[in-house]
């Protein structure tokens, strides 16, 4: 074809990159992106420099093209679809072939994909929704360092959602008066307690003070209940060496688990993973900064698709969503994000906004944590939605109990019991959940209190982001 | 133990009324007794046992309402026939009937012989017959051949380490399970004057009384019917021949006997088909003829060899 | 010290009525039964004796409480749990895990 190597500028849906007859390989890389042109340019033509600028292309006619092979390489535009209901957008399908990437490389995966094509001018918004990843790039992975199921049989915890609660107020604590805030916590009847994300090692308190002060509340509360109890120690750094030093120290006092905040980056996320598996230490990962990119839905990168590869990358637990609390999260993205943690195999589901089948060829689940806004008067709507493996934290809703932290901790796990008890005999929580709150009340102090307190709260907001697609009662 | 969760049957008021036969369509019982009615031919005396039952349990579960009932009754049967009498089918309608009356929580049969239920050395028994009657809890247990348990001869046996803890269990767990021996009407009989225990808890006795020519001719029909085929007009004579021959000679097992012999008729009739040199319609699969009988040892005279596998090569003498 | 291990164990104590239902769940789902005991006062959380072998393929909770009640009566001084197993691919762990019995006077 003289004209495709005539040097130029030509169309990018003239140079391949879009091929509506091609079949997606079992072992491509596919992406889904929610496209947003330029006026006057054509979705083909979009989607296809959004293919091209994602893998081979540049913006005109290279010779050296021609020394590779091209059509092995270049990201192919298979599909683009309208969306309903908004004449501006289209979603565009792309796979890229498996040669694009470096194997067990999260920072590479992303370079591809998201590392160039978003500021290209021809595209208004640009938002990558959805990817699929093949077993045959997902075994090149660690995957979580532990699981779900290893996590429950360290804690030798079955059959209900684990509870947590971050430290509060977020700054400016002492160590000392930290370590109190835990032990009361974990002793009231909590699984875990956790460092805020921006908690690092600052003037007001120094790491390994915390360390030390946590993990001496930590094991006086393992002690005097006879349960695994745990803190997130937050081991983010400046360096790499430095979070190296504090996990170290911290598996050193015999914790359990570690937590890292998403801006340390994915390439010290995965060192962090690979450690937390060989030190056989539980890995949490703070979603921080997510919303920068996630939350608007014409621009930016699906918390969907960050929740896949921090799966791939290795973390146990990751911030997923509460629907009820005080962050965004309308309930069927966020029902999608659970899935795409949790299952084995999840099935394609426009209602849940997920674009493709992904088979997780036996990687174990991560954790999803429930954290923001949420307190014991929403149990069973909590239970409803997020289900049994999950870490539902409650930061205020425990320690601003009017009987103080242990008290609102308990209030806490006999709100939950109780809640899981109900379900398993068949009641309808949805339903019958206040009921049942009620009547574990009576029996429960703790738990009264904290109803009366903060019963009739709750944050409903009109959601940013939902699926395009939405069930409509019948 | 009743259906945790389930609701308990309203009690009713002393001046209530009730209309049985509404009782009786909301419990869907007659559609078991039909597809009885349906699958088995004969049995008359059994199918009558069979409408009692399920008439008496209708009203306990009334007069229990009207608080009348102090205990439930007792449900634990014994069937007693020849092999091939329909022991089985009848054990598994009447799970069905037990269920839908509310009388079990599940229509499930769970069905041994002594093998299941007795080990072969010290502590191997408790723990298979536990395990047996913990798959059955909430359905019917059936055990047949059930005098196997008990070998008088032996005092060292397992089986009567069985049937202790069948006793208990049965005792302990009324709601639970409901038992049903089967067998020989003579060796149960024999079987229940050495275990007096287990005789006092069975509370229905049913025969299974060995089915006439007419019957079994009509089994045949029956089964020949459900799998597409049919007896030519002197086909139909010969089977019934056949069927004279065969009842009278040993290990005669009433309607598996006639299965087995239409299973043999149908491989004559495909190696007759086969043979043909001439082209076959639909109605020449369907047909079976008499030579598809007559090859059967029961005419050729080998007496008492109808009924035993087939040895290649070698021919039998008498 | 009142032990704190288990799903309920910060609910009051489970009359039968309440295990049985739990048990119904737990076979419902097609999980396996198992009890376990110890004597340990201050019982940590793998280890503790089993109480026969694991009852597999129960589709009726009957059976289990039985042998509740019968490791209850054996033991009545110690405390007693009951789990469920969950064997299918992906899980493959305890589904569920709750007390039974707690020694007299805890």
């Amino acid at each position: 074809m003289p004209q495709r190597w005539s040097a130029g500028v030509l169309q990018y849906a003239e140079m391949g990159y879009w091929q509506p007859d091609y079949e997606p390989k079992p072992t491509d890389v596919l992406a889904a992106f929610r496209v947003t042109p330029q006026p006057g340019v054509p979705p083909e033509e979009a989607g296809a420099a959004v293919a091209g600028e994602s893998s081979t292309a540049t913006w005109t006619v290279v010779w050296t093209d021609r020394l590779t092979a091209y059509d092995h390489y270049q990201g192919k535009c298979y599909r683009i679809d309208p969306v309903p209901g908004n004449p501006e957008q289209y979603i565009a399908y792309i796979a890229y072939d498996l040669d694009l990437f470096e194997e067990g490389s999260i920072a590479n995966l992303s370079s591809s994909i998201i590392g160039n094509v978003f500021g290209f001018k021809a595209l208004k918004a640009l938002r990558l929704e959805d990817m699929r990843i093949p077993p045959h790039y997902t075994k090149t992975f660690q995957g979580p360092a532990h699981g779900i199921v290893m996590e429950r049989e360290y804690l030798n915890k079955y059959g209900r959602p684990l509870l947590g609660a971050t430290v509060k107020p977020k700054l400016g604590l002492s160590a000392r008066n930290y370590g109190r805030v835990v032990y009361e916590a974990l002793k009231g009847g909590l699984d875990f307690t956790k460092d805020d994300e921006n908690i690092n090692s600052q003037p007001f308190m120094r790491w390994r003070d915390r360390f030390t002060h946590c993990m001496e509340a930590v094991n006086k509360a393992q002690q005097e209940t006879g349960e695994v109890k745990g803190h997130y120690l937050n081991v983010t750094a400046a360096t790499m060496e430095d979070m190296y030093e504090r996990a170290d120290f911290a598996k050193e006092i015999g914790s359990i688990i570690v937590m890292i905040d998403l801006t340390v980056g994915y390439t010290a996320i995965q060192s962090m993973a690979k450690w937390a598996r060989r030190n056989g230490v539980l890995l949490h990962l703070h979603r921080a900064g997510h919303s920068t990119y996630t939350r608007q839905k014409s621009h930016g990168v699906s918390f969907r698709v960050i929740a896949k590869w921090m799966r791939l990358a290795g973390v146990d637990h990751i911030h997923a969503g509460t629907v009820v609390g005080k962050l965004e999260g309308d309930p069927a993205s966020v029902r999608g994000y659970y899935e795409t943690l949790r299952c084995d195999k999840a099935d394609p589901d426009p209602r849940l906004g997920l674009y493709f089948e992904q088979d997780w060829v036996s990687t174990p689940g991560v954790m999803p944590v429930a954290s923001g806004g949420i307190h014991a008067g929403q149990m069973h709507q909590l239970l409803d939605i997020l289900g049994e493996d999950v870490v539902l934290q409650f930061g205020g809703g425990t320690i601003g109990h009017p009987l103080g932290i242990a008290a609102g901790a308990t209030a806490n796990r006999v709100a939950l019991e109780a809640m899981v008890k109900g379900r398993n005999e068949g009641r309808d929580i949805g339903c019958e959940g206040p009921d049942i709150l009620r009547a574990a009340a009576r029996r429960s102090r703790e738990l009264d209190m904290a109803l009366s307190t903060w019963g009739d709260v709750t944050f409903s907001y009109e959601s940013t982001d939902t699926p395009d697609l939405a069930v409509t009662p019948s | 133990m009743s259906d945790p969760g389930q609701a308990r049957p309203e009690p009713l008021a002393d001046s209530t009324t009730v209309d049985l036969s509404a009782e009786r369509s909301a419990a869907g019982v007659d559609a078991v007794l039909d597809s009885l009615d349906a699958e088995l031919v004969g049995l008359a005396p059994v199918k009558t046992r069979v409408r009692e039952i399920a008439a008496l349990l209708l009203v306990d579960r009334v007069r229990a309402r009207f608080g009348l009932a102090a205990e439930p009754p007792s449900l634990h049967m014994c069937f007693t026939g020849n092999p091939g009498t329909g022991k089985t089918t009848v054990a598994l309608r009447m799970a069905e009937l037990l269920h839908r009356l509310g009388y079990l929580r599940g229509d499930r049969v769970v069905s041994v012989t002594r093998d299941d239920l007795v080990g072969q050395y010290v502590g191997h028994t408790a723990p298979k017959t536990k395990d047996v009657l913990r798959r059955a809890t909430g359905g019917v247990l059936f055990i047949d051949e059930a005098y196997h348990l008990y070998r008088a001869e032996n005092e060292r046996d397992y089986g009567a380490e069985c049937i202790e803890i069948l006793l208990q269990y049965m005792e302990n767990h009324r709601d639970d399970l409901v038992v049903i021996l089967a067998g020989y009407a003579d060796r149960m009989e024999t079987f229940f004057t050495a275990n007096p225990g287990m005789s006092s808890r069975i509370a229905h006795h049913l025969e299974f009384p060995d089915y006439t020519l007419d019957e079994l001719a009509a089994i045949g029909d029956l089964m020949l019917g459900r799998q597409g085929y049919r007896l030519s007009d002197q086909a139909q004579a010969v089977f019934r021949e056949y069927l004279t021959r065969r009842m009278t000679q040993p290990r005669f097992a009433n309607a598996r006997s006639v299965r087995n012999a239409l299973e043999r008729a149908r491989l004559r009739q495909a190696s007759r088909l086969v043979a043909a040199a001439v082209a076959l319609g639909r109605d020449d699969f369907m047909r079976l003829e008499p030579a598809d009988f007559l090859a059967s040892r029961v005419f050729s005279g080998l007496a008492g060899l109808a009924g035993q596998p087939a040895r290649r090569g070698i021919t039998l003498r008498r | 010290m009142r032990i704190t291990q288990g799903t309920f164990s910060y609910l009051p104590d489970l009359t039968d009525e309440e295990i049985a239902l739990q048990l119904r769940y737990a076979t419902g789902n097609g999980w396996a039964i198992s009890i376990e005991s110890t004597g340990d006062p201050r019982p940590g959380g793998n280890l503790w004796e089993m109480w026969g072998l694991p009852m597999f393929g129960l589709r009726d909770p009957a059976g289990a409480l039985h042998e509740v009640n019968e490791c209850r009566a054996a033991y009545p001084d110690r405390h007693i749990r009951v789990s469920a197993y969950d064997a299918r691919h992906g899980r493959q762990t305890t589904a569920l895990s709750f007390l039974v019995n707690r020694p007299p006077g805890e």
